[in-house]
């Protein structure tokens, strides 16, 4: 399946948790926030949010800012 | 009755002024500094700055996760138990895109308190008054602590304080610029008329800088660029402590006035051959 993926169209085996998702891409999920087609998703849901095809996912994380 | 403004007592060690804490949101800061964590030259020399500037509270800006590269975690690099993180909205120039940015900091972070800013121009990155208003209401509903980087105008830092902002953080002037504050007398305006605290964030260049701001009244000072920006990041990060410290306790010792005129600091009686 193909999805939306930090802006980028992104190819995966498909549908898969976020949690999948996140270690397929060797992603540590104590760092990162998740949106899901717009929606911040807590940390404890990862494993129950099923990510399909054309969803619009956002990964992101801290970096050095002021 | 106005916060952070108790004139400073008398502690053990003679000589040595006490300070009460920097409050926000019921939350004590015994550092008026508070640093960002852009633009220097290696993680290690952030470390060390960090260390050097004695602040408790650290910016972060929230980021698209690099795919391709694997890369450390700026998180290595802070030690979350001893730095509070005040995650911020950097690059947001709509009020929606702030929020947006705020939930993700908030579900990467350790806490509901963000450093808003809703940007309204490129080139001085000057903020969106009307749009950051709204993102700091919706913010506050939402149950976030709100520190929003703001013009350094009086009306908007009353309209920020009236939608529930736990700080208002006026620029001294704009960011990077390292020109110190511009407005002393706008920035002296809204910590008369704030009830909650006041932090410059943006435009201090150097110590003295720092040391202005701070004997203005005001309850702290944020800044990135004049310390990661510094020749040697870790000795501008110490002299920032000392110049906030500085500052602070020079506006509760309380200055002269100024005059136009010498007074005399010896006695006029008595001197020889008069």
């Amino acid at each position: 399946m193909t999805i939306l993926l930090n802006g980028e169209s992104f190819e995966t085996d498909g549908p898969l948790s976020v949690s999948r998702l996140l270690a397929g891409l060797d992603v540590d999920p104590r760092r990162v926030a998740v949106e899901h087609n717009r929606n911040v998703i807590k940390k404890a849901a990862y494993g129950i949010t099923v990510v399909r095809e054309g969803d619009e996912v956002e990964v992101v994380n801290f970096v050095g800012g002021g | 009755m106005r916060p952070n403004s108790e004139p400073a007592r008398r502690s053990g060690a003679p000589g040595q002024m006490a300070d009460t804490p920097l409050v926000i949101a019921g939350r004590p800061f015994r550092s008026r500094l508070i640093v960002g964590t852009g633009k220097y030259p290696s993680n290690d020399v952030m470390a060390r700055a960090h260390e050097a500037s004695g602040a408790e509270m650290v910016t972060v800006a929230v980021r698209r996760v690099e795919l391709n590269r694997s890369r450390e975690s700026l998180l290595d690099h802070i030690d979350t138990e001893r730095y509070f993180l005040l995650p911020n909205t950097a690059g947001c120039y709509t009020a929606d895109d702030a929020v947006r940015a705020a939930r993700l900091g908030r579900e990467a972070g350790l806490s509901s308190w963000v450093k808003l800013e809703v940007i309204g121009d490129e080139k001085t990155l000057f903020p969106d008054n009307e749009a950051l208003v709204e993102a700091t209401r919706i913010l506050v509903g939402e149950g976030f602590v709100v520190l929003p980087y703001t013009n350094d105008d009086p009306v908007t830092c009353r309209k920020l304080e009236d939608a529930g902002a736990a700080a208002v953080m006026p620029l001294g002037a704009p960011i990077g610029s390292g020109l110190g504050v511009q407005n002393p007398g706008n920035i002296r305006l809204i910590r008369e008329a704030a009830g909650v605290p006041v932090i410059v964030d943006a435009g201090v260049g150097t110590a003295s800088d720092a040391a202005i701001a701070m004997e203005l009244g005001i309850d702290g000072v944020l800044m990135n660029t004049g310390i990661a920006g510094a020749d040697d990041p870790v000795a501008m990060a110490e002299a920032m402590k000392l110049a906030v410290r500085a500052g602070r306790l020079a506006h509760l010792a309380g200055r002269i006035p100024r005059k136009r005129y010498a007074t005399a600091s010896s006695p006029l009686e008595g001197v020889v051959g008069s």
